[in-house]
Order: C-alpha cells, then sequence, then structure tokens
C-alpha cells in the first residue's frame, strides 16, 4: 500500500521568489520528490490556506504586520519550519532599508517628485501596514532549520530537503554552505 | 632539538618567543581566529582562538606555549562558543554578503563556514553605521567593522600614520578616522598603505573595481578556510 504522503507548504514573505526558482531548479528531481510529498499552500499550487503539514519552507523575511500574520499560521500548522535562503535569515536585502527611518523612505517615495501614486501615500485598509524594521522570521518565531544562500543553490535545498525526509541531519560541507 | 606542545593529540614544534596560535599556523594546524594576522603583533580580542589548557581557557594568540604543553581546540564545545562569538559579530553589525564586495574572500564568512553557522541565531542591532566614500582611491563601509584592529596596527606599525583608532569602549567600540573632519580624504591614506589591504572583511575596499573576481574563483570557493590554514600565510611548497 502506498504510504501516505507528507505535505509541505511554501510561501515568500518578504522575499524575491528566488530561492522558489531555485527549489523549482532541482528538476527532474521534482518528479521523485513528489513520489514522497505533496504540496499545501504555496505558490506552486495556489492553495491559499494552510493545511496540516510536516514541513513548512519560509523565503523571506518580515517587512510588514502580514508577513508576520502568515509566518505564525505557518508555525502553527508546520511541524518542521525552515527558513531558506538569506532575506528568511537575516533579513536579507530588503533589510537594507533598516537604518532610515520608514517615515523617510515614504516620504522619499511618495513626496519626492517624480513621486509615486500622485504624490499620496498610499493608505487602503487592504494593504498591509509596513513594519519600522525588516527582521528575519527567527526574530519572530521558532526555526528548525536554515538554508543559507542568496540563494541556496538546487542542490543545497535538495540536500536538506532529502536529509528531512529521511530523517536524518542536513549536512552542508564546503560547496554546498554559501551566504552569497 | 625542538621543544614541542600538543594540539589535540599533535606534536607542534615551537621556537621561544611564538605563540600557541603561531606555531600551530607553521605547522600547518588550522586554530579559528580573525583578529590574529601571520604579519602583526597579537591583538587578543575576538577571542576566536580560544584553546583549553589545562581546563582554563585561554586565547592561543596570546599565550606562549611550555614544553609538553596539552592544548585543546577542535572541541564541540569550544566550537559551539566560537560560533556563537560569530553569531555576534554578524548581529552587532550589517552583513548582507551577497552585496559585499568581500565575499568570497572574507575572513569572518570563511570562518562562520567553517563553524557550521546556519544562522545569525540573536536579534539583529541594525546599527546606524556611516559609509565614507570620500577618499578617491578607498571607501570605507564601517556597517562590516568588527573591531580586529588589524587596520590600526598596519597604520600604525607599519605604515607609521596612525590614520585608523578605536574609539569608545565596550559595547559603544568604534573605529575612528583620525581627522579633524572624520574623513578618510582629510588623513595621508593611501592605496600602497599596508593598512589599505589588511582589512580581513568588506570594510576598507578599493574604489572603481568591484565583484572583480566571478564567484566560484574567489578565495573561499576554491578550499574552505581550514585548508589555507591562514589564507594570508606564504604558500608553503607542498
Ligand atoms: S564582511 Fe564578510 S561577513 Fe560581512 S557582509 Fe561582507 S562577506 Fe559577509
Ligand atoms: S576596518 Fe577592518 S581592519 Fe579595521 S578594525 Fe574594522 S574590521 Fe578590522
Ligand atoms: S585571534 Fe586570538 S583573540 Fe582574536
Amino acid at each position: 500500500m502506498a504510504q501516505e504522503k507528507l505535505k509541505i507548504a511554501t510561501v515568500s514573505l518578504a522575499g524575491c521568489f528566488g530561492c522558489h526558482m531555485s527549489f523549482l531548479d532541482i528538476d527532474e528531481r521534482l518528479f521523485e520528490l513528489i513520489e514522497h510529498v505533496e504540496f499545501d499552500r504555496s505558490p506552486l499550487t495556489d492553495i491559499k490556506e494552510i493545511g496540516q503539514c510536516s514541513i513548512g519552507l519560509i523565503e523571506g523575511g518580515l517587512c510588514n504586520a502580514e508577513n508576520v500574520h502568515v509566518l505564525r499560521n505557518f508555525r502553527r500548522h508546520c511541524k518542521v519550519l525552515v527558513a531558506v535562503g538569506a532575506c528568511a535569515i537575516n533579513g536579507g536585502l530588503p533589510a537594507q532599508r533598516n537604518p532610515i527611518p520608514l517615515a523617510a523612505i515614504l516620504e522619499e517615495v511618495y513626496h519626492t517628485n517624480p513621486g509615486l501614486h500622485n504624490g499620496v501615500i498610499p493608505n487602503d485598509p487592504e494593504l498591509p501596514l509596513p513594519l519600522n524594521k525588516v527582521h528575519p522570521i527567527h526574530e519572530v518565531v521558532t526555526v528548525d532549520y536554515f538554508i543559507p544562500g542568496c540563494p541556496p543553490s538546487a542542490d543545497t535545498i535538495w540536500e536538506v530537503l532529502t536529509a528531512l525526509l529521511a530523517g536524518r541531519q542536513p549536512v552542508l560541507g564546503h560547496a554546498l554552505l554559501h551566504y552569497d | 632539538m625542538s621543544k614541542t606542545f600538543t594540539l589535540d593529540g599533535k606534536t607542534i614544534p615551537f621556537k621561544d618567543g611564538q605563540t600557541i596560535i603561531q606555531a600551530a599556523l607553521d605547522a600547518g594546524y588550522y586554530i579559528p581566529h580573525l583578529c590574529h594576522h601571520p604579519e602583526f603583533k597579537p591583538h587578543g580580542s575576538c577571542k576566536l582562538c580560544t584553546v583549553v589548557v589545562s581546563g582554563h581557557q585561554t586565547a592561543s594568540c596570546t599565550l606562549q606555549p611550555a614544553e609538553g604543553m596539552v592544548v585543546e581546540s577542535e572541541t564541540e564545545q569550544l566550537n559551539a562558543e566560537r560560533r556563537a562569538l560569530t553569531q555576534m559579530l554578524f548581529v552587532e553589525g550589517n552583513h548582507f554578503c551577497p552585496s559585499c564586495e568581500k565575499s568570497g574572500d572574507c575572513q569572518l564568512q570563511a570562518t562562520a563556514y567553517h563553524l557550521g553557522m546556519m544562522t545569525t541565531h540573536y536579534d539583529h542591532f541594525f546599527p546606524n553605521r556611516p559609509l565614507d566614500a570620500s577618499h578617491d582611491d578607498y571607501l570605507l563601509d564601517l556597517n562590516r567593522c568588527i573591531l580586529c584592529s588589524l587596520c590600526v596596527r598596519a597604520s600604525r606599525d607599519v605604515d607609521g600614520k596612525n590614520v585608523f583608532a578605536l574609539a569608545g569602549r565596550g559595547a559603544q567600540t568604534h573605529l575612528i578616522v583620525n581627522a579633524r573632519s572624520g574623513r578618510l580624504a582629510d588623513t595621508d591614506f593611501s592605496a600602497t598603505d599596508k593598512a589599505a589591504h589588511v582589512c580581513p572583511v568588506g570594510v576598507i575596499l578599493p574604489k572603481k573595481r568591484g565583484f572583480a573576481v566571478p564567484i566560484g574563483e574567489r578565495t573561499f570557493d576554491k578550499q574552505p578556510i581550514d585548508a589555507y590554514v591562514d589564507s594570508r600565510l606564504a604558500r608553503k611548497e607542498s
């Protein structure tokens, strides 16, 4: 009898989808992967609500209130939470706004000619509120594993995923561990 | 007959006046280190080189060995503490490796790889530190300074210029440029100074060239830091 497949959810918070693209770079190994797993909420499935999952892969840090909400929801639903890529681990490129006060950034973007949005700072209730600073995800929830890289290579992501599926500790040696 | 001590069970010969780390590096044995540089007097500030001697932790870049001394370095406990120190260095500054020109050639990054640092673990300070681009040939990005004092030692002891200094104490310690304006352009710093070439991280960087060496061909792409023992040591014929 076929074993029940493990569920994996993935999301991009304040990231660029580069980590997801790198994940897809595992190419034909995806076929091997879907022998063992089923994708739950993920940009790959377009499922919007997360169910109970074995593994959650988080790309990107936290730049707004919605990111925090989604991250907490992932933590509640995933047995194992994995931070994928530089932005999830240290805020990455979006966090390079951190030394500048948020008000000054909004001012520069919307009020300085030739500003966006007709010179008005958007205030639609649908829009998530930006955080004062961009944060790595471990500052808000407990994270079980980290995959450094901008993005981590397909081989690096593959090593971690196959290790987790096999129930062993992932090992990233010299060739697979990079912060860039 | 030369005197020896043991490092993780290996016999290391030493000359009088050498420190533990100097003798170890000479013998081709890596001990993690950041503020130690083969050409400079010890500073003993980063504590990455901490080893255990007779049950006590001590900086191997400042202690001289004694005949028969038993030194431990590659232990799980020491590497866990070294990793924690490295994580603190990362969160105290702004280390965004993908946009740093030193990436791949950086002693801090390579040491973190060696220690298997997967996460910065602590809350990030995200300090707001200035960038000094005033000088024609060099820029300073203080966001990445780890206060190793190598530029201070090089400028003072080799260049005879005193361009750099560490100011403040404890958590307030920071690197300053010795000019009334605080700007590098207002010093006699020059591209030929030793101080222009010793920063182990991406603070003191040459202008008008960037990311010149492609990924895959940089110092620590080729082999890990422990395989070099110290990438700044003259390569020995093997
Ligand atoms: S100085 Fe080193 S650790 Fe810091 S950002 Fe640059 S490459 Fe990364
Ligand atoms: S600028 Fe570089 S060499 Fe100077 S103290 Fe900072 S890290 Fe060390
Ligand atoms: S290398 Fe010894 S304290 Fe830094």
